[in-house]
């Protein structure tokens, strides 16, 4: 039975359609990245499945109660950072975390003075004295100090530092051996490729992908760089293969992971030397989803991938990383793309 | 680049983002001040009347504490006796919170470094407030000395008076400007410049009680403590006796002074930072802290102590000057027949006690909707988000809040009719017994805060965008009502509007039930139009 089941969610404030038929299924034991643009409708649907929103129209079910008929009944099993942290500024950050925490029905005082520990937090300090990253790890502390089936984790770490941001995962990880489950809204794209088994990408309130990375990275292409003994031709007939040009002796083009296979048989009659073969990198894969027009940001995106140094600056995006060596991408070179 | 650099600029900035404010304090303060100058001149309207009010004034050590010295039988001078208090503290802690919004509290919200980034000088940002906000009390007086003239009053008088109440507004200016440098917290900032406020208030009190009376009985010459408070000044400047045009220097010389240390302050501070430092607090909450009672106790419990403080001392003077309350009645008819208005019924000084006893409901009124409104500001912050996501259900979280608010009205309004019980039976010879009968009194006003607490919470649940305005202005109503519904002759059914108007107003006449009950009910309805709405509409919205 799944988590959280969304279907057709609608949801408008006045004339804004901030909701529009978005679908979210999130399995028991899954930590689910959940990404999208600014204002593409993340926090609204977190907030309806919260309890705090009252859908128009669809359906959403959490733990297999409704999120607003059933919120109080709900929230007992379930723990929340919201996005934009703020608290009661004349408690202490320790008397915050105890009173959400008992508010939720009650907390692991050990665990809640390990995290304190483990973030550096100071838990006599006023709220109002945090920064945002310390507030920040206040309700982080309060959420993983209580043990809940369902952690909904609105963006986080975007106040946190590396270090901080490496706990921050570790604690996602225990949460996830204990057999809880985790919607992670999140920018930081190591961290959703380091945490996520799956992800649903959303845009102006819709879903528009979703499922593990390597799936979606099925639906990006591939970049492609080859020597060759002989000057490669006939390229721009096959399917699926784009951007072709030529840069110093060396054919530069994007091709479709599904025509993969029919372009190494056109470029091995050419007298292979050298291949370089570059999975998109999740970057790439927001960028196409991320920018106005799709179809735009899909070719645009080896500019992207340029700027950013591309073969060797996937490790910006994290792309080398845990997830990416399940990549559909099996021609890539061992050493990862570099040349 | 200078240290004032860009001066003009922020000046701007801060007129902007208080466009509203300043017209409604730039307006509203002389239009104030006319409506009081034209109600005094009604009930004070001939030498007779006004020579009777001089010497009770100059005699009563309550009036003296509270209306400040008088000077004379110039129906000017009774005009600042009965509004000058009033008016200066509505500049005071106007001042005051305009300079922290504008300076401390940018600091505090990270505004500050945006700006600061900016090809903006060190001082610019407090320079540029202080620029607006002395603008703001001069532009103030020139139109109160004007709605003066307006009133009949003669110029010079005029003018000392308006000019008397705006270098209050620039002392206190002075003063923020300080306090603004101190606190790391706005609300420390505001804390501190209102204590000094309060303060203020205690000396200038003190020094027009210790002072003397002259020889025809009709002026008050203060003591020193009176000069050594920027409230005490505007009384010595003697608006319509003999100005003393050479006191309004000292606010002057505050400013000068004020905007010296400020500057020096902020020259060896770190953005931010304050010279003192925030307190730490336990690392564990407390089990009685861990709950929404505890939370909402919490919450409430320093207004709460600043409201009872406050309410005991008012209490306790409006009791002992019951007794010479019947000397000002003997003295004044019209003043008499005013109170009668207010209070109803026939005996004098049970019309007095009803009408103090109802004027503190509503005060008491303004501590609800503060109290209440707090679930807003939780709602605004975010808070409320955080906390209606624990398995807390919204109807428990709002019922806290009002319980909460309404045991704090019920304290209150004990504590007002107790310390007025007090102060009528320690002139009168009994304390106790009094204490205990306008302590009851007292409560039986509760029904109508209950009806306020009501209306908040409707408003809060249908329409909480316009909770603040709303509830503000819905006791603003009650108030006006109340207390100039019966004076203006206002139709009965205007002034059934307010829950004030249905409280039997004991002790002046008998105690009723069905009012009361009628009251509760109403409450009831309101408050669960309220709760309703709230379990049904988006969090936050």
């Amino acid at each position: 039975m799944p988590v959280i089941s969304i279907g057709n969610l609608v949801k408008t404030f006045g004339a804004i359609r901030a909701l529009d038929g978005l679908d979210l299924h999130v399995e028991q034991g899954e930590v689910h990245g959940f990404l999208g643009p600014n204002g593409s409708g993340k926090s609204t649907t977190i907030r309806i499945l919260l309890g705090l929103l009252r859908r128009d129209s669809g359906d959403a079910q959490v733990l297999g109660a409704d999120p607003w008929r059933d919120a109080v009944r709900l929230h007992r099993r379930l723990a929340y950072v919201p996005g934009d942290v703020s608290l009661w500024p004349n408690l202490t950050g320790g008397e915050a975390i105890d009173l959400l925490g008992q508010l939720r029905g009650g907390l692991d005082r050990r665990r809640r003075d390990e995290l304190l520990h483990r973030f550096d937090l100071d838990p006599t300090r006023r709220c109002r004295t945090y920064s945002k990253g310390n507030r920040q790890k206040v309700a982080i502390v309060a959420a993983f100090s209580s043990p809940v089936e369902l952690y909904v984790l609105d963006e986080p770490t975007s106040g946190l530092d590396p270090l901080m941001e490496a706990v921050f995962q570790d604690e996602v990880r225990r949460v996830k051996q204990a057999g809880a489950t985790v919607l992670l809204s999140s920018h930081v794209l190591a961290e959703v490729e380091a945490l996520c088994d799956r992800v649903s990408i959303i845009r102006e309130g819709r879903t528009v992908e979703s499922g593990t990375l390597t799936e979606l990275r099925h639906l990006t292409r591939t970049a492609v760089t080859v020597e060759t003994a002989r000057p490669v031709t006939g390229l721009d007939a096959l399917p699926g293969v784009h951007d072709v040009h030529e840069v110093d002796g060396r054919t530069h083009l994007e091709v479709e992971p599904a025509h993969l296979d029919e372009l190494l048989g056109q470029l091995i009659r050419f007298g292979v030397r050298a291949l370089t073969s570059t999975p998109p990198t999740l970057e790439q894969l927001f960028l196409r989803h991320y920018g106005d027009d799709p179809a735009a940001a899909a070719t645009g995106a080896p500019t992207a991938a340029a700027a950013s140094g591309a073969p060797s600056g996937t490790a910006a995006s994290g792309a080398p990383a845990a997830g990416s060596s399940d990549a559909d991408a099996q021609v890539d070179a061992p050493q990862g793309g570099a040349r | 680049m200078s240290a004032l650099t860009g001066t003009t600029r922020l000046a701007r900035l801060v007129l902007r983002r208080d466009r509203i404010r300043l017209a409604i304090w730039i307006l509203g303060t002389p239009l104030l001040g006319y409506a009081l100058a034209g109600s005094v001149a009604g009930i004070y309207p001939d030498q007779e009347a006004r020579l009777g009010y001089a010497t009770t004034s100059a005699s009563s050590l309550v009036a003296r504490a509270f209306n400040g010295p008088i000077h004379g039988t110039d129906l000017g001078a009774v005009v600042v006796a009965e509004t000058y208090v009033t008016l200066a503290l509505i500049v005071a802690l106007l001042s005051t919170f305009a300079v922290t919004r504008h300076t401390r509290q940018n600091e505090e919200t990270g505004r500050a470094e945006l700006l600061g980034a900016n090809v903006v000088g060190r001082y610019a940002p407090l320079t540029a407030a202080l620029l607006v906000i002395v603008a703001a009390n001069t532009l103030a007086a020139v139109l109160l000395a004007v709605a003066l003239v307006g009133a009949g009053l003669p110029l010079a008088g005029s003018v000392a008076a308006a000019a008397a109440i705006g270098g209050v507004g620039v002392a206190f200016t002075a003063i923020a400007a300080v306090t603004a440098q101190l606190s790391v917290t706005s609300r420390g900032a505001n804390a501190l410049a209102a204590a000094t406020v309060g303060l203020s208030f205690v000396l200038r009190a003190a020094g027009d009680v210790l002072g003397d009376q002259s020889a025809d009985g009709t002026r008050v010459r203060s003591a020193w403590p009176s000069w050594i408070s920027p409230l005490g000044w505007g009384n010595q400047v003697r608006a319509f006796d003999g100005e003393r045009w050479w006191v309004l220097a000292l606010p002057v010389a505050l400013l000068l002074a004020g905007v010296a240390l400020a500057y020096a302050l902020a020259e060896r501070r770190d953005q931010g930072a304050g010279l003192i430092a925030p307190r730490r607090g336990p690392a564990i909450g407390a089990p009685r802290l861990l709950s929404p009672t505890g939370l909402a106790w919490r919450m409430q419990r320093g207004t709460l102590l600043g409201w009872a403080v406050g309410l005991a001392v008012l209490g306790f003077s409006m009791g002992i000057a019951g007794d010479e309350f019947n000397d000002m009645i003997d003295a004044n008819p019209a003043a008499a027949e005013a109170i009668n208005a207010m209070g109803g019924g026939a005996d004098l000084i049970n019309a007095y006690l009803a009408a103090m006893l109802g004027f503190f409901a509503l005060t008491i009124g303004a501590y609800v909707v503060q109290a209440l409104l707090r679930v807003r500001v939780d709602e605004a912050d975010g808070v409320l988000e955080a906390a209606l996501a624990t398995a807390v259900s919204r109807t428990r979280w709002l019922g806290t809040q009002v319980l909460a608010a309404t045991l704090g009205a019920v304290a209150l309004l004990l504590l007002a009719g107790v310390t007025t019980g007090l102060g009528y039976g320690i002139v009168t010879g009994d304390p106790l017994g009094q204490a205990v009968e306008l302590g009851g009194a007292a409560l039986l006003r509760l029904p109508a805060l209950l009806v306020v607490a009501g209306v908040v919470t409707a408003i809060f649940g249908l329409l909480p965008r316009w909770s603040v305005v709303l509830s503000w202005t819905a006791l603003l109503v009650f108030l006006l009502l109340g207390q100039l519904g019966a004076v203006l002759e206002l139709p009965q059914a205007a002034l059934n509007v307010s829950p004030y108007t249905h409280v039997p107003a004991v002790p002046a006449v008998d105690p009723a039930a069905l009012p009361l009950l009628v009251l509760a009910a109403v409450a009831a309805a309101l408050l669960a139009v309220g709760v309703a709405a709230f379990r049904h509409r988006d969090v936050p919205s």
